[in-house]
């Protein structure tokens, strides 16, 4: 098994000294290479958007007791008030009793002005630079609902447009949540109204989630988010449209930080032509509920896909 | 207990020392893969900075060539099995000294997909919330969490075989059989489970139809057993040159044999997804559509899905013919394996599950410098662990660096210049 062996080297002092020598200088050059190649994290504090111990450390959402919460809410405020001049209003609104929210659309009525993209930007402190939007309205041929038909990019002077008709689409808050599903830390759930909720804190950004939506309803902060200081909203939910961060998921959540409080979404309020209906399908009063009921056929988007959105598509005629 | 726990740190410090000495060749490739990793790192320390925006990544095609790397090297990682089954269920000699360079081929692709995977993330500094008991794993739901899993596992079980051999045979013993040979079995079928979980990452997918076909994980695993194979023979070849290390053609010819058959069912697996894709006319079929002839006038990905299925194609007729007995013909053949199925892959799998977006949008997906420059930057470290793995191991496997000649001076010049030219007695 042992081989024979050279004699035991018998370098002189000068040999070996040289040796070490080059061994310093390899290490040396070694080293700064290191640090030069790592010299962008130099600009960490002001570019990225990696924040304090606190939140590094801070615990998951379903682990925070209300001594925790309103620490983190504290931390928030301060770091929009820092960011953006002002002291926002954040709250954490928890779902009602018996209260499950339903959206209706009437297809017939929708003209496909954007209005509810744009208002939805405004109300939940969207990213500017670029711009994230939640709400994709698609223009569409008379007689299919293939989405692959749909034009994601119309840019008529005016609307609606002979032949077509508009299908907006958004986060379809399914039952049945494959995003939810994928996430492999819990960081997406879905809450007892039925919103699908993003801890935004607790998202590592690996998008498994996009991947998975059948309706392409999240959107990823591929960068730190850029909004207006004029621009934020200052009335915010943890839960809902407080300032994101970079590397993290979100998406629409019904406008959490206004119906969780008695309040419609922004996308409806804005309506022109009140296509957009929302409410309490355990109401048998509410608007929704009447929906549902009386209409004769209302489409839940890809229904083969077994999600079961409570985001319905409906038509007067 | 201290003498065993100082003999260890003594081999483990002679390894780590024996990891810096080499001839010219050995400190030029090393400094070249240095080189490029740190070129790599520089480019994922601007990712950190300013987001995942520096990559070709949008809303659309969310992912890229980093989880297309990941998914590529999952499968060479598990094709270590194919040198495992033939050693320690069929007994073949000749394989039996080689298995360790297959398992630790194995070790240096999980480092890399760990990379590739933790690289992708959007905010790495949470990589905690994945940690059990400490994060929170969604667990058994997400794919993902399975992933995680598997593939730290499979890198723990191989870790635990190479070092426990290597260790052994370091201190001249015999290994205890209880000690590691229900781990090497346990490990074979932990090989098919991390390609098989990592396909299922894709076919769960309801959303994405091009992903959601039972053929993905069946051919996931043919492709592996033809890609990881076909890296293995050039790897023992590249080992036999550069150090007087026994490998024998027979054993080459072996593994032949394995790529060969994996090619064919991989061919098979693609003309069935082809069929099925194309002659049924669904409106599910546009990502195929896209990927092989282009969409509504998009076509980034023709020229590589075709250039894949032309080297898979040429690969399987070389394999095919007696001439891939000789060297030369089988090196040109793994090489084609190995290009057309990293391709296939990355750009023929992840990306075109992406285009069309669930809404219809076809949005074409480049990856950028930067992340390019990430993805070389991961495999030259790759490279580079896999070299001090074998620079390790070859020696001891040899006798050279054993515990008998601790305290000798460190051995060095111990290679060869050049081939030794009898190296394979027939």
């Amino acid at each position: 098994m042992s081989p024979s062996f050279p004699p035991p080297d018998k370098s002189s002092d000068a040999a070996m000294s040289r040796r070490n020598f080059l061994r310093g200088c390899a290490a040396f050059g070694g080293l700064t290479a290191l640090a030069a190649s790592l010299a962008p994290l130099r600009e960490m504090g002001e570019m990225g958007d990696y924040t304090s111990k606190e939140q590094f450390l801070q615990k998951y959402y379903k682990e925070l007791t209300p001594e925790d919460m309103t620490k983190v809410i504290a931390r928030i405020e301060g770091e929009v008030q820092r960011q953006y001049g002002l002291r926002p209003h954040v709250r954490d609104l928890k779902p009602m009793d018996g209260v499950e929210f339903v959206y209706c659309l009437n297809l017939t009525r929708c003209i496909g002005c954007r209005k509810c993209v744009h208002a939805c930007v405004a109300e939940n402190n969207q990213s500017r630079n670029p711009e994230i939007q939640y709400i994709r309205v698609l223009k569409m041929p008379h007689g299919s609902m293939d989405v692959e038909k749909g034009d994601h990019t119309y840019d008529a002077k005016q609307v609606p447009e002979k032949g077509f008709f508009y299908m907006p689409v958004q986060c379809q808050q399914c039952k049945n949540p494959p995003c939810v599903k994928v996430c492999p830390v819990n960081a997406t759930w879905q809450e007892k109204d039925g919103i699908t909720v993003i801890d935004y804190d607790w998202c590592i950004g690996c998008r498994y989630c996009e991947a998975a939506c059948p309706y392409w309803a999240r959107r990823f902060n591929f960068t730190k988010p850029e909004i207006p200081r004029e621009r934020i909203n200052p009335n915010m939910a943890y839960l809902g449209n407080r300032p994101r961060k970079q590397g993290v998921m979100e998406k629409c959540h019904f406008c959490i930080q206004r119906t969780r409080a008695g309040r419609y979404p922004a996308c409806l309020e804005v309506c022109p032509v009140g296509a957009r209906k929302f409410g309490n399908i355990l109401d048998p009063d509410s608007e929704v509920s009447y929906i549902l009921r009386e209409k004769r056929v209302f489409i839940q988007l890809k229904e083969e896909m077994g999600t079961s959105p409570r985001f319905f598509y409906y038509f007067d005629k | 207990m201290i003498t065993a726990a100082r003999n260890y740190l003594v081999f483990l410090r002679r390894c780590a020392r024996i990891a810096f000495v080499g001839d010219w060749r050995y400190y030029a490739w090393m400094g070249a893969l240095t080189v490029v990793a740190l070129f790599g790192l520089n480019a994922y320390a601007k990712q950190l900075v300013h987001g995942l925006a520096v990559t070709g990544m949008s809303d659309e095609v969310s992912w890229g060539v980093y989880i297309a790397n990941f998914t590529f090297l999952v499968g060479v990682a598990a094709a270590a099995v194919m040198m495992v089954i033939p050693v320690y269920i069929y007994d073949n000699e000749e394989l039996h000294d080689l298995v360790i360079f297959g398992e630790l081929l194995a070790v240096a692709a999980i480092i890399m997909c760990l990379a590739f995977v933790t690289v992708d993330l959007g905010r790495p500094d949470r990589f905690w919330h994945l940690i059990p008991g400490l994060g929170q794993m969604n667990f058994p739901r997400s794919m993902l969490s399975w992933d995680v899993l598997v593939l730290n596992g499979y890198l723990l079980l191989n870790v635990h075989i190479c070092g426990y051999l290597l260790y052994c045979r370091y201190q001249s013993k015999k290994p205890a059989k209880w000690f590691y040979i229900p781990f090497v079995f346990t490990a074979i079928l932990w090989a098919v489970s991390i390609h098989t979980v990592t396909a299922f990452l894709y076919v769960g997918l309801g959303g994405r139809p091009f992903w959601n076909a039972s053929i993905v994980g069946p051919r996931f695993l043919a492709s592996a057993f033809t890609a990881g194979p076909a890296i293995i023979i050039l790897a023992l070849q590249i080992i036999r040159h550069f150090t007087n290390y026994r490998i024998t053609d027979k054993a080459l010819l072996t593994l032949r044999s394995i790529v060969q058959v994996s090619m064919i069912i991989n061919v098979f697996l693609l003309v069935c997804e082809v069929f099925k894709e194309f002659y049924s006319g669904t409106t599910h079929g546009a990502s195929a559509k896209y990927l092989f002839f282009g969409l509504h006038g998009h076509h980034a990905l023709v020229p590589w899905i075709w250039t894949a299925i032309t080297f898979n194609l040429i690969a399987m007729v070389i394999l095919l013919l007696p001439v891939s007995r000789g060297l030369k013909y089988l090196n040109v053949a793994c090489g084609l394996s190995i290009v057309g199925i990293w391709i296939e892959k990355g750009m023929g799998l992840v990306i075109p599950g992406f285009i069309p977006t669930p809404l219809g949008a076809i949005v074409d997906y480049v990856p950028s410098l930067n992340e390019t420059l990430v993805c070389l930057g991961i495999w030259a470290f790759g490279l580079l662990c896999y070299t001090i793995f074998l620079r390790m191991s070859v020696p001891i496997l040899q006798g050279r660096l054993s515990k008998a000649n601790e305290g000798r001076p460190e051995i060095q010049g111990d290679e060869p210049l050049a081939p030794l030219s009898a190296h394979t007695p027939h």
